[in-house]
């Protein structure tokens, strides 16, 4: 792996438990931070016929940040991500379909608790193996519940779809409209706090082992750290994250269709973050919005042949912008950086 | 807005301006054609546009008198999500008068959803899982259902003397449709069904299944697979296992021989008995003129398969909804008229069905033959006025 | 029996269309998710070579082959080589795109739809011998991979270049410094990886089918080879692709209830019993 090229909350790395000082400075949230969270706001009142779009967006963004937890921090690559998703997807809509509650937020709850219980279960498979071993295991897995979903077509609906799925309005007050309107403001909302819990998660000194880990896992127990544990808990809290992308899937739509599932939805969130640029929180988030409105846009100019065009972007993007798009902001940032250490 | 406006238009134009429909132009239809125009199943988007674009051009580019804006959006395969947020677009950005197009299942189920929330008649031009017309009421369909089309094959078998059959289907829901569908039908009129797989979607090796078939001896195997890459892969093994010597005969569905992938999947499809609604080679005077225009329209020698006939079959439902209501494109009005709407296709008499909305039409039993060279598929026996079996 | 055969020859196919994956991968640890992409190449090379110009099935596998490796060493001058120091998610990110391009590209020049081949005579229908019915084509296969197994785990184990190969792969400087030329073991490497997949890809076509899908389709399947092998392991694969060829075959004929779950099963069984591959080394 090329080594981690300094961020704000790298900064604090290896000298954490010394001096506390940069750790709390990257904790501290700064202008362009806030000029970003400014863009949902925005893209409201100027796109106000995209809002099921921009709701994906959104839902992507969960999504990849749940997978920017496992594979950025954490270092494991995992090509069977839309497990969890998809079993949060499932559980919104179970709940919803076959035991009438249709509440989001208690659904949103239900999902992340029950991904969650996937991800304990699956954990001690996955965090077994190193590499290629890993990655054909998350495959496996993802794979494996993808044909159960699929025998049990009774039960789930299979390919054609659960149907039944009736949202109540959210708190009481709102209900879902056909144009996107609470689920827009809904899937942002449930986005930012993610992204706060996970901005807090990745800055504490838990945070800071799984980096430290991901650089050098056979130093950690020396350190009196506990890999496997770490780890595991970290695998779980991106399952749970991923079960509230798919819950909300599931809510915004009010449908669930086995390509939740999918290898395809696994491979296309590894794409966005990688896109976007693995380790740091930002990069999930813009991955998710250059993919998709790139995805959107191609397909619209050039339904036929949208693919060759999006190929050649991501081909572009590895032969002049490593680690990302948000690679291309490091030296920025790293100037902006040394200008606040000189202050 | 637009509708008022429409409205007043058509009303200005019926109330004894006579000709001044031509002059003073109602405003445009729009369609949202939802389909997949990249990816795998890309031939199917491409097969709405063929079918849609001869119809306009027969019509001189109106549908019930308005000039007609066909807007595209790509869904490739089955993405419901997907297909939803475009339903929703249409709705509200692109204004849509009706959706149609529609060809995976899953998305049809999604759109149909919004259709109905959005009150807006969604033409089903493939997409042949029942329940999507019985889920939403703004759904009709101008295609086909898996039962509609394997039920026909068992009572086809029975009448033949064949009361053993093995079956293999795709392992979704589709394929458990028409297992259960052929499977009711065949033991209803005495026959027995002598056991039963169903094969993943995702692996084309069939070997081991075809061996096992040809060690129960039934006097006939039926299989149901989505066309395009499985059905060869299985008459390949089921060629190469020699099924046909062993007595054992081969019959499907006519997702098998989709005249779309027929030529491709070669010689080992000769002598299979399919059982669905449309032929290209289907001999009929206006199937003869709608072959001829489809390769007029498009400038190139490629076969219309069942999804360009009912596209073709799509706009035409449409414009005699449009004709009764007057021109009104009222979502609950045309929805109204387009129940118990009945017509020739170029596949024969269709109908649709005045309480379900879903198509009534003729299903055929053919045999796959090679005529000037060419592999078609040619109708031998024939089931009238076939409803969808899950239905009653 | 003939169940057996079956999957041993259906993982004789598995194993010819991966074992250049586990060259690229596992020999030159390049994440080249783009292996499938050169598998269609290949298929689509046999298929017009076969097809439309009439050449004969076995000059078109050749030939199949031996384009994919010259389109193999064109990519890996113009682009992969820029990627050999870059991050594993760097090369998945490019190698995704890459075939994002070639279905595309597949897509506008054949259509998508699959793409006929017709086999000879002489290597259709089915043969008996001693109370087993052997598909020729199968045996074709079989024979085929035996052969490609042979051949790679000499030149790679035994021969000159394969030394100079495992030494610019584990230390690239040393190897520079001892008078290899790196680059070019390298490109005759990667060409090699690639004409293998042009090869399995063109004795695929009648098996596996072939459209614009295809890189993606079987993508998981030649991960699961090459994992389960071991990677770089030669004979690791080829027991690998047999051992999930004969399972999947078996399992589908005598459970075919289960028949889409048993090639995972046993993809996450191996793995966890030996999490570096069969023959792979640590």
């Amino acid at each position: 792996m090329t080594p981690l090229t300094p961020t704000s909350s790298d900064r604090a790395g290896p000298a954490a438990t010394v001096d506390l000082a940069p750790l709390r400075r990257a904790a501290r949230p700064r202008a362009l931070e806030f000029a970003f969270w400014l863009l949902p706001v925005a893209a409201w009142f100027l796109f106000p016929e995209n809002l099921a779009l921009l709701t994906q967006i959104a839902i992507t963004a969960i999504f990849a940040l749940s997978l920017d937890l496992v594979l950025g921090y954490a270092g494991i690559v995992t090509l069977g991500h839309a497990a969890f998703f998809g079993v949060g997807a499932y559980a919104a809509g179970m709940l919803s379909a076959k035991l009438g509650i249709g509440d989001p937020l208690l659904g949103l709850v239900f999902a992340a608790a029950v991904s969650a219980l996937a991800g304990a279960i699956t954990s001690p498979f996955v965090l077994r193996g190193t590499g290629l071993t890993r990655l054909m295991v998350t495959i496996g897995i993802g794979m494996m519940l993808f044909e159960a979903a699929n025998k049990a077509n009774d039960f789930t609906g299979g390919v054609d779809g659960l149907q039944g799925i009736e949202m109540t309005p959210l708190l009481g007050l709102w209900s879902f409209d056909l144009w996107g309107k609470t689920a827009y403001v809904y899937a942002v909302a449930v986005l930012f706090v993610v992204f706060l819990v996970a901005r807090h998660v990745v800055g504490s000194p838990f945070g800071l082992s799984l980096r430290a880990i991901h650089m050098n896992a056979a130093r950690m127990p020396a350190l009196g750290v506990s890999v496997d544990a770490r780890l595991t808990a970290a695998w779980i809290a991106a399952a749970a994250i991923a079960g509230i992308a798919g819950a909300l899937l599931t809510q915004t739509t009010q449908f669930v269709s086995i390509d939740v599932l999918g290898f395809g939805r696994s491979a296309e969130i590894l794409l966005i973050l990688i896109l976007g640029g693995a380790g740091r929180l930002y990069g999930a988030l813009v991955g998710a919005i250059v993919f998709v409105t790139l995805h959107h846009l191609l397909a619209d100019v050039d339904p036929e042949y949208w693919q060759l065009w999006i190929g050649l972007v991501l081909i572009g993007i590895v032969l002049f912008a490593r680690n990302g798009l948000m690679g291309v902001v490091d030296p920025f940032e790293r100037l902006l950086a040394r200008k606040e250490t000189k202050r | 807005m637009s509708k008022f406006s429409l409205i007043a238009c058509t009303v200005l134009a019926m109330s004894g301006f006579g000709l001044a429909a031509e002059a003073a132009d109602p405003a445009p239809i729009k369609i949202g054609v939802i389909a997949s125009y990249s990816g795998p199943y890309a031939d199917y988007g491409r097969q709405f546009d063929d079918g849609i674009a001869l119809w306009l051009d027969e019509h001189g580019g109106k549908l019930g008198g308005h000039p007609v804006e066909i807007v595209k959006k790509d869904v490739p395969g089955a993405a419901p999500d997907l297909a939803k947020r475009v339903a929703q677009e249409l709705v509200v950005k692109d204004k849509v008068n009706f959706f149609a197009g529609l060809d995976f299942s899953p998305n049809a189920y999604a759109v149909g959803a919004v259709a109905k929330e959005a009150k807006i008649p969604a033409i089903v031009m493939n997409a042949s899982s029942s329940a999507i017309t019985t889920q939403s009421p703004y759904v009709a369909r101008v295609s086909f259902t898996v039962q509609q089309v394997s039920d026909p094959m068992a009572r086809w078998a029975v009448k033949n003397g064949i009361t053993k059959v093995y079956t293999i289907v795709a392992d979704y829901g589709p394929g458990a449709d028409s297992e259960t569908a052929f499977e009711k039908a065949f033991t209803a009129n005495g026959g027995a069904i002598v056991g039963k797989v169903r094969a993943p979607l995702s692996s084309p090796d069939f070997s081991a299944y075809v061996q096992r078939i040809k060690d129960e001896k039934p006097q006939a195997v039926f299989f149901f697979f989505p066309s395009g890459v499985l059905p060869p892969a299985f008459l390949k093994a089921a060629k190469e296992r020699g099924l046909e010597e062993a007595g054992i005969k081969v019959i499907a569905t006519g997702e098998a021989t989709d005249d779309s992938y027929l030529e491709a999947t070669g010689d080992v499809a000769l002598g299979l008995i399919t059982s669905h609604h449309y032929s290209y080679a289907h001999p009929s005077e206006k199937n003869r003129k709608f072959v001829e225009g489809i390769a007029r329209v498009t400038g190139k020698k490629l076969r219309p398969s069942y999804f360009a006939v009912a596209a073709y079959d799509g706009m035409a439902a449409l414009d005699g909804a449009l004709a009764k209501t007057g021109g009104d494109v009222d979502g609950a009005k045309v929805m109204e008229a387009l129940k118990g709407l009945s017509f020739e296709s170029p596949r024969g008499p269709i109908e649709i069905d005045a309480a379900t909305r879903d198509i009534v039409q003729t299903v055929y039993i053919r045999k796959t033959e090679k005529v000037n060279g060419e592999l078609v598929n040619v109708e031998f026996d024939q089931f009238d006025k076939v409803k969808d079996p899950a239905k009653q | 029996m003939t169940v057996v055969f079956d999957g041993i020859a259906s993982g004789m196919l598995l194993f010819l269309i991966a074992v250049g994956l586990s060259v690229t991968l596992g020999l030159m640890n390049f994440v080249n998710l783009a292996h499938g992409a050169f598998a269609m190449f290949g298929g689509y090379v046999c298929v017009v070579a076969s097809g439309r110009w009439g050449i004969p099935f076995l000059p078109a596998v050749v030939l199949a082959a031996l384009a994919t490796a010259a389109l193999g060493a064109l990519l890996e001058r113009l682009l992969f080589r820029r990627l050999y120091g870059a991050s594993q998610l760097d090369q998945v990110l490019f190698s995704i795109g890459l075939v994002f391009v070639a279905m595309a590209i597949a897509r506008w020049g054949f259509g998508p739809a699959q793409q006929p081949i017709r086999l000879p005579a002489w290597l259709q229908g089915q043969v008996h011998l001693g109370g087993l019915d052997i598909g020729v084509y199968r045996a074709f296969l079989v024979g085929l991979g035996l052969a490609v197994a042979y051949g790679l785990h000499r030149a790679i184990g035994v021969t000159r270049f394969g030394a100079r190969l495992r030494a610019s792969v584990d230390k690239p400087d040393v190897a520079r410094g001892m008078g290899i030329d790196v680059d070019r073991v390298f490109v005759v490497t990667f060409a090699l990886g690639s004409g293998l997949a042009g090869l399995g890809g063109a004795v695929g076509v009648e098996l596996l089918g072939l459209d614009p899908s295809f890189p993606l389709r079987y993508l998981v399947y030649f991960l699961i080879v090459v994992a389960v092998g071991g990677s770089g392991s030669i004979p690791g694969s080829l027991i690998a692709a047999i051992l999930i060829g004969v399972c999947d075959v078996a399992g589908k004929y005598w459970m075919p209830q289960i028949g889409a779950f048993i090639i995972y099963t046993v993809m996450v069984v191996m793995l966890i019993v030996r999490p570096h591959g069969l023959l792979g080394r640590k």
